[in-house]
This record gives C-alpha cells, structure tokens and sequence, in this order.
C-alpha cells in the first residue's frame, strides 16, 4: 500500500511536474495567439491539441488517476462522461449549424 | 418589500380556478386538521419527516406521487370534459385557464408523479435486493425527497397564488420568454423543475454509488436482480441527463430575469437551442421512467410465473443498450424544426434501432412465461396489461420515427395518443404492479386482490377508450391543446376519449377502496413468513416490514436469484450463531428544513421577493455546512436488541404456513398462495 | 459495514483518500454531472458565439492578458492544493492550513480578477443583455466563477475543521474530495481558456 501510494498518490513531485507542464501548455498556445504566430485554422488545431493534453495532465498529475490503482468504476465513470460529452456537445453543434445554414 | 406579489394573485377571475384553490387549500387544512386531532404531529415528525430510513423515504415518495396522481388526473379530467362540449363553443374553461390546465397535468405527471413513484420504489426495494442495511449518503436521500416535495408544493401553490405556466410542460420559447409570457406561471414552471431536478440528480447519484458500492458479499454484478440493473441504469441516466434539464430552464429564468438572450427572438438568441437542450435531457428522461418499470416486470414476471427469468443477460445488455441509445435520438422531438436531411435521418434510424432491445426484452418477457405456472394475481394482470398496450405504443412510435410521417402527424393528438400509450401502461402500469407486488414487504399484509383487479380492468379498458380515439383524431387532423373547435366529426370520439377518462377514475377509486379495504382487513392477510409470493430476490429474504436495519447479518450471495437459491439450500431461515451491533444513521431535520427553504427560496425567486430569496439561501448554505461537518451521526443498536427483535420475527415465520418449494424437497415458511404449491 | 464509519483516527491506517470509499465515488460522480452542465454551457457558447447581434464581440472585449494571467492564478492555486495534500499524508495540519491558506488566497484573487472583468464589459455597454453571445459568455465563465466561490467557502470550512479536529479521518475525507472539486474546476478552466478567450481573440 505505501509504495502504491508513492507511485499514484500525492507528492510534491506529482505537484511540480504537472504544473510545470500546465503552465507549458497554456504558454504555447498563448503565444501563438498572443504573436500571431500561425495563421487561424492551425492556430485552432494548436490550441485543440494543447488543451487536450492538458487535460490529460491535470488528470494524471492533479487527479491521480491511472489504469492501475484507480477503481475501475471511477473510470468508468469518467470514460462514460467523455464519451456523453462528447455525443452531446457535437450533436448540439451538428445540429444547430445544419439549422444556421439553412435558415441563412 | 413583496416584489410581484399582490392581492390581484388570488384566483378572483374564474369560479373554476377559484374553486381549485379552495379544494387545495381546504384538503391541505383537513389533512392537517386530523393529523392534530390524532394528535400525530410528533410522532410524523419523529418517526417519519425527519427519516433517514430508505424505506420510510420511499414510503413518503409514493403517498407524494399518489397524492400528485390525483391531482394530474384532475387535470386530464378538466380537459376532456372541455374538448367534449366545446365543438363551436367555450365550453367551461376559458383559454388561458384551459391552458394552465395542460401544462399543469404534463408537468406534475412528469416531475411530481413518475418521478418520485420511481424514487420510492427504488428505495423501498433495491437496498433490500443488494442485501445492505441502508443507501450510501441517507442524509442526501432525505434532502433529494424534500426537494422533490418542495418541486410539488410549489405546483400546488401557484394554484392558489398566481397562475401556472400556459407554455405547455416543455415550455417552448419565444413563447415561454418573458415578451409572451409576463406572468409568474413560466417562473413557477422552471423553480419546481429546477428544484425537484436537483433532488432527482441526487437521488441518482445515491444509487449509482449505492449500487456499486453496498451490495452483498458475492453478488456480482452479473448476479443483481434486475430492477437492481434498472434502476443503476436509470440512475446512470439521471446522472448525466438531468443537467441538460437544469441548464435549459436555467438559461431560460436567466432570459426571463435579466434580460439575457438566449432564446429570444432577437438580439442574438437561438430559441431552437432550448428544444436542443432540453430534449438532450428529455429524451432520456423516458427511460428513466420506464426502465425501472421494465424491471419490476421482471420480477413480476419470473415470480407468477414460478419460474427463473428467461435471458437474464439479454435483458442486463438491452437494459444498457437502451440506456446508451437513449441519448443518441434527441432529435426526433423536434424534426419539424427543419433541420437537413442527413440529421434527420440520423436521428429517426437511431429511434427505429432504439425500439430493438426494447423488443427483446418484450419476448424475454413472454418467454418466462411460456410454460410456466401462471398465477393471475394484480401485479400479473399490470403486467399482461402492459405488454399488450406497450407494444402497440412502440409501434405507433416506430412510425412517427419516419421524419415525412412526424412532419404529418406532429402536434396532432396522434402524438398525444403515442406517448400516453408508453407511458400509461410502460411507467404506470408498471409502478402500480410494483406498488401492489411490494406493498406487503412495506407494511407486512397484502392489498386486497378482488379491487385491485377491478382497478386493473377499469383502468386498462379506461385506457383504450381513451386514448384509441386520438389516435383516429390525430389521423383526422386534430392538433393537440385545442381549447374548442369547429369540426362536428371530432365531437364523437372526444365524447368517447371523455368516457374512457370516467373509466379511469373509477379504476382510481378502486385503487383508493382497495387501500381502506386491505387496511381493515389486514388481519386476514397478514404476511408472516416476509415472502408472500414465493420470491426469488433477497428483498423477500426479511421479514415483512423489515426491521430498521433490514438483515441482522448481511447474506452471501452465490446466485442470481439469492433468496431461491438459500432456500433451495435449505438455509434461508437460519438462526445465525451471533448478532452484532449494528450502527444506522440517526435521523435529521435538516432534509425537511432545506425542503422547505428550497420552497420559500422557490416562491420568493418566482414574485421576485429578491431579499427573501437571498435569506432562504445563506440558510440552505448553513444547513449544509453544519450537515456536511457532523462526525458522529450514528446510533447503535445493539446485539441484544437485535436478537431480540430476531427473535420476535422467528416467533412470526413459525406462525407461518409451511409449503413445499417446487423445484426441492425443501419445506419453507411462505404463505399459501393457490397453484404454487405443486 | 458493521463498523463504525465514523472512527477515531489510527496513526498507521492510511488516510481515506485514494477515491475507494463510496462517499469519493459519489463525489466523482457528482463531477461527472456537473461536467455535463459545463459541457453544455460550453455547447450553448459556441452555437452563440457568432450572435453578437450588432454588438462587439470576443476580439474586442478580451484581454488576453488578463485571461493568461488568471489562468496562471488558478494554476498555480491548484498545485498549493496539492501541496496540502501532501502535507496531509504527512498528517503535518499546519502545512496543510497553510496551503489551504494560500490556496485560499489565489482562488480568491482570481475571483477578483473575473469581477474585474466582468466589471469592465459592463461598464462598456457589453453586459449579459446586450446579446446572446455576451449572455452565454457571461452564463459559462461566471458559473465557472460560481463554483469557484463554493470552493472558497469550502476552503474556509475545512480550515476551521483542520483547527477545531485535527486531521481525523472524516476531515481527511472531506478535504480529498473539496481537492477533486477544486482540480476539476482548474479543468473546467483550461477548457474556457482554449474555447472562450483563445478563439474568441483569433483574426478572422
């Protein structure tokens, strides 16, 4: 149990590294927005990319979550709300811009 | 100082709506009238309002729903009787009152009736299916039925104060926005929504983790019975539907109280976004209602039939399935908004593969009774009741899942007729077959079997009369909500639709006779044994009403029909060698106290009491925090005292007959029920 | 089950925080919920976002500097939570008061920083009413900001339970899950940052 612990728990370790990297991957895509430095549709796909690593680091080093020592049900869960998420926020905006461009 | 609130709220317009506000004002002062002449207030206080007890609160949700029902059916009652008389006339309803009436009845049977009938059923039940001594968050239990309540109360009141939403129990902007509609009614609407909605979603959440987490030592998932899988699929259901729910009737208030636009007409709103959101959680919603039903099917099912239900697995994966495509077909409410082909035909295909398992589970169903000992009990007769009708709504809805037939048949009283003929025999019937199957585990006799089947027939041939003339209707061009018309060949099947309503009622007076009946005569038809069907499931594994803390030792389970299989193994009456202490949360007044600050904060948000509102707030705030820091909130019973109340219930099952089980040699306490006995 | 949930804290037993008990079940859980509350703001956002209904839109009401920079504050807030907790598995409760302290601090900050901003458009004349897109703008991130302040009264909360008890288990508990909910609203965050403000600035 203790070296689970040290392996997924809280450390400072866990703490440092995921800042690190989430203050990394805010900056990219600020700067890229903020200079200019790619035009629009690259620009999006950055920021895309950027904030769904992110995401994945906040997960892993603020949530601690991973394959071995999380329950299974709390990933579960988790993989259900994305999935969900996922159907309804692209539903909503498949549907409604079908709308837009035919009431345009 | 009062905000919108004036004399001018008082139902002073019409002698109907005035006389709806005097029977509920003068119904609520009876009730508490006799509860203070029996002198009751501190013992329904103690024993039952501040309850933490998963029975008692699903106890306290079927009377709300009961109640409710009664008034739901008022409402259909007032409105058939309308479109009877009113071919080229007002009838007896004026226009805005007629439509208080229809969105009055569509939200409370939604929201107020299905709902928490639901909620009690899986309270009253699924602890004692999974074997566990109570849900996981008891206090949250509590608070999610006084916010239920609250919801309800806030209904009733706008009978009273003000007038309710004319908007229909969707609320459809432009109409429901605050340009149309500048009375309170749409306030009232999206608070007893938003409210209840909140308890729902706890409610869902308690039995997602009490599912997961309390179920016996051995029970597998693979081994839960199946109104156990159900309900932890309606409850999944809850869980991520609910916020499409909160979020449209909230953005919805926040159009209506500061002016924001996100369904308006102009300045940047999107109106069609509410219909996207809130069917995003409404379509859901239907099989969180039904889901739960089709598992009490199950066990009635199996139970009657003496037999061990046919595919289970089948009925475990189309019960996930169900819940999985149910968020996947949203669309189909609203095809007439006009979007492309492609999405269309999406959604309506993703409807017409939705109505696959649910055709499983029907055959699953009809399987379990093929060759089987079929005893047409009450619950059965819901049961047979159900199958036949449901699948005629199914197929009804299969057709309005072509987008050209929806085009046609849209907002005409076919659709009324569709959704009524799944919801009536699919969720109520299924409820009430609940209600009549698990009635002696809650109180410990059986209801009366010669009303309930009268009940039964009046309601189901109530049923058709009223429902097959819309059908027809509808095919004839009638739009739903019409408050008088003007075509003769409509009169007579309204005239029929109004008789079958009369049908109806008498089936609900039945019900109402057979509750006084059983209860008078409850000594004639006491359960003994706490296992008055022959059941296969651990529910009927306690005594009837189970003590507070349901199993003095928890069972194993080895089986998927546990309760059958200790039986067969001869030790499902066992004395165990030693009792423990067992600790049970103490009761708490802070589940009624945030209820009814949740209704002051609803009624004071809805005459825009701005000050009032705010106080009921920082209260619900401190409740909260005072509830979520206390450590110590068990009692104890001890071992003693539970040997003792054993050893009462061993004194009960002797008194019970004995009969021989059918598929062993084995003789068990159980009561003597003809043709179950081989 | 049989024993008392509620028990007195042990020295050697770890600290019931790796999300097994069922009450950080029920609480992720409840996250899961809200996510699809936020999903569908986030949704709602977007299908408005074009609706400025004459009105000034994204590029000229925000200041991405300012969004970097609260960013950085809630950030920065989510590791000092950490770090209680990591003074908490040391069972050191003025570490863990301290961070909380800080954590405390930065929330709080960063709410200041949202009311500014907010304050700000108002006084322009692109307030919530002025069109559906400034509506669902302030609707995601102020339901976000929300749910910031509940987390800072939770903060308080547990302050006072870490003085008042001490690190007990139920304490522990409650502290694991008040760290879900303020990680989750740091994601929630990350995801406004690169829908809302991002674009919202991006030449046309």
């Amino acid at each position: 149990m203790a070296s689970a612990q040290q392996q997924s728990g809280p450390t400072k370790r866990t703490y440092g590294i995921g800042l690190l990297l989430a203050i990394l991957l805010t900056a990219i895509p600020f700067s890229i927005v903020a200079f200019g430095l790619l035009p629009k549709v690259p620009s999006l796909i950055a920021i895309a990319v950027a904030a769904i690593i992110q995401v994945g680091v906040h997960l892993r080093f603020f949530l601690h979550l991973d394959f071995e020592h999380t329950p299974r049900e709390n990933l579960a869960a988790l993989f259900f709300a994305t999935f969900l998420i996922f159907i309804m926020v692209m539903g909503s905006l498949w549907i409604m811009f079908d709308l837009h461009h035919r009431m345009m | 100082m009062l905000g919108k609130l004036t004399i001018d709220a008082l139902p002073f317009y019409s002698w109907v709506a005035m006389g709806g506000a005097m029977v509920t004002v003068l119904g609520a002062l009876a009730v508490m009238g006799v509860i203070t002449w029996l002198g009751a207030w501190g013992y329904l206080w103690r024993e039952w309002l501040t309850s933490v007890d998963h029975k008692r609160i699903g106890i306290m949700y079927i009377v709300l729903a009961l109640i409710m029902l009664l008034r739901g059916f008022v409402d259909a009652i007032m409105m058939r009787a309308q479109q009877a008389f009113a071919l080229n006339s007002g009838g007896y309803l004026p226009a805005d009152h007629f439509d208080q009436i229809f969105s009055s009845h569509g939200t409370i049977m939604i929201f107020f009736v299905a709902m928490p009938f639901m909620s009690g059923l899986m309270n009253l039940i699924v602890p004692l299916q999974i074997g566990t001594r109570d849900v996981s968050f008891p206090y949250m239990n509590s608070l999610s039925l006084w916010l239920t309540a609250s919801g309800a109360a806030l209904v009733m009141v706008s009978l009273v104060i003000g007038k309710f939403s004319t908007a229909g129990w969707t609320a459809y902007p432009p109409y429901s926005g605050i340009q149309y509609s500048p009375g309170v009614g749409v306030d009232y609407w999206s608070f007893a929504v938003l409210i209840s909605g909140v308890g729902s979603t706890m409610t869902g959440i308690n039995f997602v983790s009490t599912i997961f987490k309390r179920r016996a030592p051995g029970m597998t998932l693979m081994h839960m019975p199946l109104f156990t899988w159900t309900v932890l699929t309606a409850s999944v259901l809850v869980v991520f539907a609910f916020p499409g729910l909160t979020v449209s009737a909230g953005l919805l208030e926040l159009d209506r109280m500061l002016g924001m636009h996100f369904f308006t007409n102009g300045d940047g709103g999107n109106m069609m976004m509410f219909a996207n959101l809130f069917w995003i959680w409404g379509h859901p919603e239907v099989y969180i209602l039904i889901l739960p039903a089709f598992g009490v099917f199950s066990h009635v099912v199996t139970t009657f039939s003496g037999k061990r239900l046919f595919g289970y697995t089948s009925l475990v994966y189309a019960t996930a399935a169900i819940g999985i495509l149910s968020f996947t077909v949203w669309l189909h409410h609203f095809f007439t908004m006009g979007s492309s082909a492609n999405v269309n035909a999406f959604f309506g295909i993703a409807t017409m593969i939705i109505a696959v398992p649910t055709g499983v589970k029907v055959f699953d169903w009809l399987f379990t009774m093929y060759r089987g000992r079929i005893q047409f009990r009450s619950p059965m007769l819901w049961t047979l009741g159900f199958m036949v009708t449901f699948v005629i709504g199914g197929m009804s809805g299969v057709l309005l899942a072509l987008p050209p037939v929806d085009y046609l048949m849209h907002n005409t009283t076919f659709l009324v007729a569709h959704f009524h003929n799944m919801i009536i025999p699919g969720v109520l019937f299924g409820y009430l077959a609940g209600y009549q199957f698990w009635f002696p585990k809650a109180f410990g006799f059986r209801l009366n079997e010669q009303w309930g089947k009268w009940a039964f027939w009046c309601w189901i041939i109530g049923f058709y009369l009223a429902f097959m003339p819309l059908y027809v209707l509808g095919l004839l061009g009638m739009p739903r909500r019409m408050e008088h018309y003007d075509v003769a060949e409509w009169q007579p099947h309204l005239i029929v639709a109004a008789v079958g309503a009369c049908v109806i009622l008498l089936g609900i007076l039945c019900l109402a006779v057979q509750l006084v009946v059983s209860i008078r005569q409850r000594d004639q038809a006491r359960d003994f044994s706490g296992d008055p069907w022959l059941g296969r499931t651990l529910e009927w594994a306690t005594s009837s009403p189970p003590a507070p803390y349901n199993f003095a030792v928890l069972p194993e389970v080895r089986e998927r029909d546990a309760f059958q299989d200790l039986k067969e193994r001869g030790i499902a009456y066992e004395k165990p060698k030693k009792y423990e202490d067992i600790y049970l949360p103490k009761n708490s007044p802070v589940g009624i106290v945030v209820g009814g600050l949740g209704f002051v904060f609803g009624f004071a948000m809805v005459w825009h009491v701005w000050w009032i509102a705010i106080v009921c707030l920082l209260l619900i705030t401190a409740a909260l925090i005072v509830l979520s820091s206390a450590d110590d909130n068990e009692y104890c019973i001890t071992a003693k005292e539970v040997e003792k109340i054993e050893k009462a219930r061993y004194r009960e099952l002797a008194k019970a007959p004995r009969i021989l089980l059918p598929e062993s040699e084995e003789v068990v306490p159980g009561a003597p029920i003809q043709g179950a006995v081989p | 089950m049989t024993a008392r949930r509620t028990a007195i804290p042990e020295q050697d037993a770890p600290l019931p925080i790796d999300g097994r008990d069922e009450k950080a079940f029920g609480f992720w859980v409840y996250l899961m919920s809200d996510a699809i509350i936020f999903a569908l703001l986030f949704a709602t956002y977007i299908v408005l976002s074009g609706n400025t209904a004459g009105g000034p839109g994204g590029k000229e009401l925000f200041d991405l500097k300012r969004a970097f920079a609260e960013t950085m504050v809630l950030l920065v807030s989510s590791a000092t939570f950490g770090l209680a907790t990591v003074a908490m598995v040391s069972r050191d409760s003025s570490g863990v008061l301290r961070w909380l302290i800080v954590t405390f601090l930065l929330g709080a900050a960063f709410v200041a920083m949202e009311l500014g901003e907010f304050r700000d458009m108002i006084a322009q004349g692109a307030g919530p009413d002025r069109s559906g897109f400034l509506s669902a703008f302030f609707t995601l991130v102020g339901t976000h900001g929300l749910h910031v302040s509940i987390g800072l009264i939770g903060i308080a909360v547990m302050c006072v339970q870490v003085v008042m008890k001490g690190l007990t288990n139920p304490v522990a508990s409650r502290l694991y899950r008040l760290g879900l909910f303020w990680h989750f609203l740091d994601i929630v965050w990350v995801a406004i940052f690169s829908v809302v403000y991002l674009p919202g600035v991006l030449d046309g």
